[in-house]
């Protein structure tokens, strides 16, 4: 079993009238509601956070992109992926993803992921997500009728370009590019291994099915809702006769952990009430442009997991409710130990991708939750699916990896001879 | 009315509505929403014009919308749809999404349209008039932008939600449709460079506005009648953006008056 720590940098400072006052958290939310100089400090917790759960020995820390979002504030996940690049040693960067038909030329992602492979030593997670209806036609603009035949191009492109000894040339729909010529290419080769995160259209079960790529779940619903959606996934991978193997699917999972259950409801109950009434209040409106979502998939049911259908669902759970019908995975180490195995079998997962940080919770609770999984729940759950061998996850052959110089704070120009005495001492190796 | 389903060029495959038998020859081009199992103005235009009104592809029960991606692909489809029904040149009547892709049938080729009727048309975007976004707005929040009084029997009857879920669903599934095919030409801003063209229109063309249209306000109108060369402006009493509905004696009236004179 391996377990990816999943940010999704909420602002932790919404109005308590926020729902009433306002139509929805993301797109058109107002301006005003954000101050940069929070967002300072948060940037900067959030990171840190990401950072301790790599010294805690998580197999991946997880960001993902949204857009005009106070759930989400990584317009640019790959600036945080880089940022951890350089103060992490040995957690994959799970970047889930870049909503590549949102790029012009795609090819720029191609690049960008390369960077992140290069610089990290060959630790990326390549995620390419369709994107929500929210970020990709409301806030970026694309025609909800063209956006999954442009992902589809744009994917192409990308592999292609990660794939080819020479340069090429690419006539497609949406982008013609008369010399393709990836510089730098990835560290993992071919390619770094590709996770699509998905909420739940039916088409990215084939796609993953048919190219070998892992499945990701991205739901807030938890594990009892998000059945419905591995059953699907795990039946289109029977029907095409592949491994049945758990660490093709991934899984998002709230997971909170305290002393005791008691003590857990107290911790985080106040936290889950704001992600779940605060961040996820969305005007039904921007939930679901018309095309976003294939016919196909409007008639196998599944409702999108944001706007005010989604809301009605939960609007009067209590802290009970959401442990009950798995929202959450929370209480003592030992519940926790127990749900979490009973849901990740239930699942078929491999690949947990845990939210730990959610809604409102304060830097001090995240460090005690994840410290808490980290010693009393991972270790115990680590012999879960032993039987199986993860090919989705970076293969780390490289012998010589490059560490950052250390960090000097000195004003400029004050110390120039330690600055370069400390950079001869870490001239940069290079391996054979 | 008569329903026809009519093959064009081997990509197409039509839900032709006809209406009337003799006449000049007048092409309907509907808005995003799409033709009604009836349209009333229709049957009453049908009384003086034969009057062709196609689904649009991804409409209803017409295809091969995967062919269409742009304006340019919809005027060569209206082109070729007007040869093949034998009207090389007509009457060209557009509403809304309609009246937009008229005006470009009639800029792109000035041999098509014999006269030009764009009612309530989009194409133009002015940053102090934003259209409102109808991608974005709820079927319950619907009749007040659509029409100028929401509580009259036609805006309940166009608006009303389906309680049983099979119906309400297929409904669903058909708006999906025909609002993916509209955001072709109306995603995120109605603006397909119609600017740039529509001086080339040479048809005397008649724009006719309800005067309380909240979706795309007669403010627009300007852009209209200062681009094309015969082109006036007859605003409609007590009508929003659904003319059709809520006036229809007066814009059957008018649209008939020009047309004739």
């Amino acid at each position: 079993m391996k377990f990816t720590w999943f940010h999704l940098m909420p602002y932790r400072f919404l109005p308590e009238d926020f729902k009433d006052k306002y139509r929805s958290v993301w797109v058109d939310i107002p301006r005003d509601l954000y101050d940069p100089k929070v967002g300072h400090r948060l940037y900067n917790d959030y990171l840190d956070q990401l950072e301790y759960a790599d010294s805690m020995g998580f197999d991946g820390l997880g960001v993902n992109e949204h857009h005009q979002n106070a759930y989400g504030l990584m317009p640019s996940p790959n600036i945080m992926a880089a940022s951890l690049s350089r103060r992490t040693r040995n957690a994959n960067l799970v970047v889930l993803g870049n909503s590549i038909a949102l790029y012009n030329p795609p090819i720029r992602v191609a690049e960008e992921f390369a960077m992140l492979d290069v610089i990290s030593g060959g630790r990326l997670i390549a995620g390419f997500p369709v994107g929500t209806s929210m970020d990709t036609n409301f806030c970026y603009g694309e025609v909800p009728a063209t956006i999954r035949e442009k992902y589809y191009e744009a994917h192409e492109l990308i592999m292609k370009a990660w794939k080819a000894r020479d340069v090429f040339s690419f006539n497609g729909k949406y982008t013609k590019l008369r010399y393709v010529n990836l510089w730098p290419k990835p560290i993992q080769q071919p390619h770094p291994p590709v996770w699509i995160p998905g909420g739940g259209s039916v088409e990215t079960y084939d796609f993953c099915a048919d190219h070998d790529y892992q499945y990701s779940f991205l739901s807030y619903f938890g594990y009892i809702a998000g059945k419905k959606v591995s059953d699907g996934y795990w039946e289109v991978m029977a029907k095409k006769g592949k491994e049945l193997n758990p660490y093709s699917l991934g899984f998002a999972q709230v997971v909170a952990v305290s002393e005791t259950d008691e003590q857990a409801e107290k911790d985080y109950s106040p936290h889950m009430d704001y992600f779940y009434n605060r961040c996820l209040h969305v005007y039904q409106g921007f939930a679901d442009a018309p095309g976003y979502r294939t016919v196909k998939t409007i008639k196998a049911g599944l409702l999108g997991q944001v706007g005010e259908r989604a809301a009605l669902a939960r609007q009067d759970l209590k802290w009970k409710d959401f442990v009950d019908q798995g929202y959450i995975i929370a209480g003592s180490p030992k519940t926790v130990r127990e749900r979490l195995r009973e849901a990740m079998k239930s699942l078929n997962c491999g690949h947990l991708m845990i939210l730990q940080q959610i809604g409102s919770m304060p830097p001090e609770l995240v460090r005690k939750n994840t410290n808490l999984f980290a010693t009393e729940v991972m270790p115990h759950m680590r012999d879960l699916w032993s039987e199986f061998q993860d090919r989705w996850s970076p293969k780390r052959d490289m012998k010589d990896v490059a560490m950052p110089g250390p960090v000097y704070f000195e004003k400029a120009g004050t110390n120039g001879a330690a600055r370069a005495a400390a950079a001869a001492s870490t001239e940069v190796r290079v391996g054979k | 009315m008569i329903t026809t389903q009519k093959v064009l060029n081997g990509k197409f495959s039509l839900e032709m509505h006809t209406f009337g038998t003799g006449g000049e020859p007048l092409l309907f081009i509907h808005g995003a929403g799409g033709l009604m199992p009836m349209e009333p103005y229709l049957e009453e235009l049908g009384k003086t014009f034969k009057v062709y009104a196609p689904q649009f592809p991804g409409y209803g029960e017409s295809t091969g919308n995967e062919h269409i991606d742009d304006i340019g692909d919809a005027v060569c489809f209206f082109h070729e749809l007007m040869d093949e029904l034998g009207i090389p040149t007509a009457h060209i009547v557009g509403h809304s999404m309609g009246g937009m892709l008229a005006a470009e049938v009639a800029a792109f080729d000035v041999h098509r349209a014999k006269k030009l009727v764009l009612i309530a048309p989009a194409g133009f975007w002015i940053d102090e008039h934003p259209i409102a976004d109808l991608f974005a707005t709820d079927l319950t929040q619907i009749a007040p932008l659509l029409f100028h009084d929401p509580n009259s029997p036609a805006a309940q009857m166009m608006t009303a939600i389906p309680t049983d879920f099979k119906v309400l669903e297929t409904m669903y599934v058909e708006r999906v449709k025909r609002f993916a095919t509209a955001s072709k030409f109306l995603w995120p801003i109605p603006d397909r460079g119609l600017k740039k063209r529509a001086y080339r229109i040479a048809a005397p063309t008649l724009l006719l506005w309800g005067d309380d249209d909240k979706l795309i306000p007669p403010a627009y109108a300007k852009e209209f009648t200062s681009r094309i060369k015969n082109c006036k402006l007859e605003l409609i009493k007590n009508a929003g953006h659904m003319v059709m509905y809520e006036q229809q004696e007066a814009l059957v009236g008018a649209i008939t008056k020009f047309l004739k004179g």
